[in-house]
């Protein structure tokens, strides 16, 4: 079997990892970076809508533009990757050794590591997972397996089209549908304010004369071989269906965009701690986990909105591997813990040591207007005309910032009403 | 004297836009907190603009398509004729980024946003 050595391993090439791969070659580290699919890039590929790279390349690409641009630096750079690899387990043998078992076309490998940074993304919810009863026939997708089919094989799933979930994934794909001559029936919203940003409910939806079903629920599929139509009913405010509101809308195929799942089964096997809030793991400002040498970014981490934060969070995953390389682990110190406050839903990363400029990234539990993003214990606040679940807050923190926290045991953000 | 009413979408403040046409016909804007908002605006009662997105037919490429787009935003009516213009095209491998696969369409080219290299058939 063959056993090669790295400073570090990364798990996934999406644009997380592949930053983190460039980053850590820039950085003179041994990397490999490991795919279990025959083709780098991840979900950007097939993104082929714009709206990519505003805050990294300052200039609005696709998806597709936007990962392309990394593939040419990581030619330039060498990177060494491995494709149609896939990762067996991973061996914790020491704080500062672990063993990714890799099942490759050129057979079985043991990369014995310093470091790891796992950068698997995250998976779509499915229907299973969604409370719909009833029949399941074809036609069924997530909206990540409709974007595939359409968008890198070119096959449209089908003509007449019911999106569960308002998310940003849902809206885009329902102008996909949309664009490419599919009748977009609906857009099945649980809660009672979209899901996605505002601007995709005006360019995908209303572009499209889609209607959108705010305070609604999909509850049963219809159909014997093929979806025939689903059931829809309103909700209370406890979001229950309420009985005899049922409406029954025809359709040839259902398009869930129910939410996504970090995808870490790989790492709670070797006793990852996860943050019931983000569903991604507790990291300390290296995007460490508990499990010391073990990093995680982008999707991974915390559903991300923007592919921009994903790219960052690669690139400190890969600054936190050298610096845990270069002192033998990331040295103990007072992390203060950063606390969710009012109208706070979650906060990455969970801790901070205030020696360094630390990147928060946090979303709000429920829409507000009008109102003051604020962390006390340093004096930061930010005034915010909307803040909505669906629109992630990312605040820079800079080390002098930070110091005005010295004295306190934690930090925290909080969303106040304004006047 | 007609009004209408606009979600802004070029920031996340997603401003909600009052636009009226006074008597000498010049547009009033409302609602915007800043200069961008009644830009927007006005061109989107006047002449609504959109990039278009799609993917088109590659043939002997290591992807079955290549992703494409406007190069600039065009008149929303025209739309369905980009999309129609891309659904009757057939490329053939390699296509780099950038490559105008259809020139001048509604006054703007569509230009590949993939790249498909050529793989040798066997």
């Amino acid at each position: 079997m063959l056993e090669l050595n790295y400073d570090t391993v990364i798990i996934g090439a999406g644009p997380a990892g592949i930053a983190a791969a460039i980053k850590a070659n820039e950085l003179g580290l041994k990397a490999v970076l490991v795919e279990n699919r025959d083709l780098l890039g991840g979900i950007p590929l097939q993104c082929v809508h714009p709206g990519f790279g505003l805050h990294y390349f300052k200039e609005d690409l696709t998806g597709t533009e936007f990962i392309y641009r990394f593939f040419d630096k990581m030619e330039k750079l060498g990177v060494e990757h491995l494709l149609k690899s896939h990762v067996h387990s991973i061996e914790p043998v020491a704080h500062n050794e672990k063993v990714v078992n890799v099942i490759t076309p050129q057979g079985v490998m043991r990369l014995k590591t310093k470091t790891l940074i796992y950068t698997a993304g995250a998976r779509e919810r499915h229907v299973f997972e969604i409370n719909i009863v009833g029949d399941r026939p074809a036609g069924i997708y997530t909206a990540g397996e409709a974007q595939t089919l359409m968008d890198i094989y070119g096959i449209i799933p089908g003509k007449e089209i019911v999106i569960i979930g308002s998310g940003d994934v849902g809206l885009i794909m329902a102008r996909r549908f949309a664009l490419e001559g599919a009748k977009v029936k609906a857009v099945i919203e649980l809660m009672h304010y979209p899901g996605g940003l505002m601007r995709n409910i005006v360019q995908c939806l209303q572009d499209y004369d889609i209607p959108l079903y705010l305070g609604h629920v999909a509850t049963k599929v219809v159909g014997k071989k093929r979806v025939e139509k689903v059931v829809v009913a309103k909700v209370d405010e406890k979001l229950k269906p309420i009985e005899g509101t049922e409406l029954e809308i025809p359709c040839d195929t259902i398009v869930l965009a129910a939410g996504l799942v970090p995808n870490l089964d790989m790492l709670e096997k070797i006793g990852l701690v996860i943050d019931p809030y983000t569903r991604g793991p507790v990291v300390n400002e290296f995007l460490e986990t508990n499990i010391p040498g073990v990093f995680v970014a982008g999707n991974a981490l915390v559903i991300n909105d923007l592919v921009d934060y994903v790219v960052e969070q690669g690139e400190l995953a890969a600054e936190g591997a050298r610096y845990f390389i270069e002192n033998d682990g990331i040295p103990t110190t007072d992390w203060k813990p950063v606390i969710r406050g009012r109208n706070i839903r979650f906060i990455v990363p969970h801790y901070v040591s205030g020696k360094r400029d630390v990147i928060l990234y946090a979303r709000v539990r429920q829409p507000e207007k009008n109102v003051v993003v604020a962390i006390p214990e340093v004096g930061w606040k930010m005034k915010q005309f909307n803040v909505r679940p669906a629109e992630m807050i990312r605040v820079k923190l800079t080390k002098r910032l930070l110091e005005r926290a010295a004295s306190v045991e934690k930090i925290s953000m909080e969303v106040i009403p304004g006047e | 004297m007609s009004e209408r009413e606009l979600t802004c979408i070029i920031c996340p403040a997603s401003c909600t836009l009052k636009v009226r046409t006074e008597p000498g016909g010049s547009l009033k804007v409302e609602g915007a907190l800043c200069p961008r908002g009644v830009d927007y605006a006005k061109q989107e009662v006047t002449d609504p603009r959109r990039i278009v997105m799609s993917v088109v037919k590659v043939v002997g490429g290591d992807l079955p398509t290549v992703s494409v787009k406007t190069n600039k935003p065009v008149p929303k009516k025209c739309i369905q004729e980009v999309m129609k213009a891309t659904a009757s095209i057939e490329l053939k491998a390699p296509v780099e980024i950038g490559q105008a696969v259809i020139k001048d369409i509604c006054g703007a080219d569509v230009v590949a946003t993939r790249r498909v290299k050529k793989v040798n058939s066997i």
